[in-house]
């Protein structure tokens, strides 16, 4: 029961941080339609950015949990600029162009931001600092679940609730969804989409930082292509979920992160990719649209 | 009040407006017919600033509102109720009501014009947390309106309210722009295909073919007119 329960809560770490970076490509592709591809980077750069914080913090006397919400903030700050910049330079050009070229654009800033931080940094893998200390209270359910799973859980939680509240009640997240659901029409009531689409990048990318900073210090490394892995899972997941839908995302990332858990505890981890995409496979036979997606309506 | 002049609005190498000019009085109630394609949703879009002219201009009061954005033109007080509705449709009706209200910052008012609608249309208050999308063809454009007075429009333009309504519906949302237009002094400019019930219900028309205005005159000139009476009423 113990290593079921392991599992479980494993797979539900692993499940929630792809969720978080899920829910970057998924908000921008319901309001725009384009697969954001270089959102993983967004998360390699928000890492990056806490791995340098955290050393000077930690020349400066800095230590433990302060270290880790303050390398996070300028994670986030830093990434949000980068997701902003990006949509600006890479995408708001191409607004109605063909829906590849936009595309084609997003497969290039990915290259070109992999290969930037390559440049800047090193292809090698950089050590990340333990910024998440033991808990002791943590202590008697060590052997389940340790404290890093346990803060992973909790940021990831309390983010996608006030998430949640953002969108469902502030005036902003309903401009949000009216630009979602027709964006001419948004216009037409008085809404800036342009400043709604560049928001939507910023919040994406201040997930993708959070996820960013908190997969670096758990695994305790990074490295230029991260951005790359974590970001192909976490399609993954949005597409499993339902690309478009805010809930798909966060159930299309612990669906897969479980799946991940379980295939890796009970059969072999070497096949614990296999368990993702063939669940993938599956479940797009079944249904196209992914679990809670709706088809689009194709005016005609 | 509004006043279109010469106009081109092109789709790419499309002209879909040549050379239009009209203009809306305060208080009006001014109608544009025409078949299908002549250009009526294009020149509201121009207006709108959803499809901007290549030339010509278009003022409000006398201040050119070509060239500015979209949400810039609402916040002059002109606002439309587009084709089709467009309502949200995964947004509940109080939350459409609240988006037509996206640029004003008095709670108080936007409150008022809130009760001021759901008495106008009194299904809207039973319908408030209900989502858009789920609502007969005739709610959604009562909400659609609706919607659009949320915004206070000086000059509310309104395309082919009637279209896909029964008769009974058609009848009651035209006789609520008539009152609109007499309690609020809202200038209305509304495009129709359904030309009998809108020359009766405006004060002037507009006959729009291939892009081009070919009439203008008093609306009830116009339904005398042979011309309009062979190509619109059908008689």
């Amino acid at each position: 029961m113990d290593y079921f329960l392991e599992l479980f809560l494993g797979g539900l770490t692993r499940g929630s941080i792809y969720a978080l970076i899920a829910l970057g490509y998924t908000m921008v592709y319901g309001i725009i339609q384009l697969i954001n591809f270089a959102h993983g980077e967004i998360y390699m750069i928000g890492a990056f950015v806490a791995l340098i914080v955290a050393g000077i913090l930690t020349i400066y006397g800095f230590a433990g949990i302060s270290v880790l919400v303050l390398a996070a903030i300028a994670a986030i700050i830093w990434a949000c600029a980068y997701g902003y910049t990006l949509e600006k330079i890479a995408y708001r050009p191409l607004r109605g162009a063909p829906r590849l070229s936009p595309l084609i654009s997003a497969i290039g800033m990915s290259i070109f931001l992999q290969n930037y931080v390559l440049l800047a940094q090193t292809s090698d893998f950089l050590p990340f600092p333990n910024l998440i200390p033991d808990f002791e209270f943590m202590e008697p359910v060590a052997h389940i679940i340790g404290s890093p799973e346990l803060v992973i859980l909790i940021t990831t939680f309390v983010t996608m609730i006030l998430l949640t509240l953002l969108i469902k009640k502030t005036k902003v997240g309903k401009a949000m969804r009216a630009t979602q659901q027709d964006m001419s029409m948004a216009r037409l009531v008085g809404i800036n989409v342009d400043r709604i689409i560049s928001l939507t990048f910023i919040i994406g990318s201040a997930l993708a930082a959070i996820g960013g900073v908190l997969v670096a210090s758990y695994i305790g490394q990074v490295n230029f292509y991260i951005g790359f892995l974590a970001g192909v899972k976490a399609f993954t997941a949005a597409v499993l979920g339902g690309i478009g839908s805010i809930p798909g995302a966060v159930l299309g990332g612990l669906v897969l992160g479980w799946t991940e858990s379980f295939a890796a505890g009970y059969v072999s981890s070497d096949y614990e990719d296999v368990f993702a995409f063939g669940l993938l496979v599956l479940i797009l036979i079944l249904r196209p649209a992914g679990i809670l997606g709706k088809a689009r309506k194709q005016k005609v | 009040m509004l006043k279109i002049k010469n106009i081109q609005t092109y789709y790419g190498n499309i002209q879909a407006l040549k050379d239009v000019s009209l203009e809306v009085k305060e208080g009006e109630i001014v109608t544009l017919i025409g078949a299908n394609g002549a250009g009526k949703t294009t020149t509201l879009m121009s207006i709108c600033g959803i499809t901007p002219p290549r030339s010509g201009e278009i003022t409000l009061d006398g201040d050119l509102i070509t060239g500015m954005s979209a949400e810039k033109i609402v916040q002059q007080g002109i606002v439309q109720v587009p084709e089709g509705r467009r309502i949200f449709p995964d947004m509940t009706v109080l939350e459409n009501l609240e988006m037509g209200a996206f640029l004003r910052k008095n709670k108080q008012l936007v409150q008022q014009d809130l009760n001021y609608v759901m008495t106008l249309f009194p299904i809207l208050e039973k319908r408030k947390n209900q989502l858009g999308g789920t609502l007969s063809g005739g709610e959604q454009q009562m909400l659609a309106i609706s919607r659009a007075l949320m915004a206070r429009p000086r000059v509310l333009l309104l395309d082919e309210p009637s279209l896909g309504l029964a008769p009974l519906i058609i009848k009651q949302i035209f006789d609520i722009l008539k009152q609109i237009n007499k309690e609020n002094n809202t200038t209305i400019f509304l495009v129709e295909q359904n030309a009998n019930q809108a020359l009766k219900l405006a004060d002037r028309g507009y006959v729009m073919e291939n892009g081009r205005i070919t009439l203008v005159d008093d609306a009830d000139r116009l339904l005398e007119n042979d011309d309009v009476r062979k190509a619109y009423l059908g008689m």
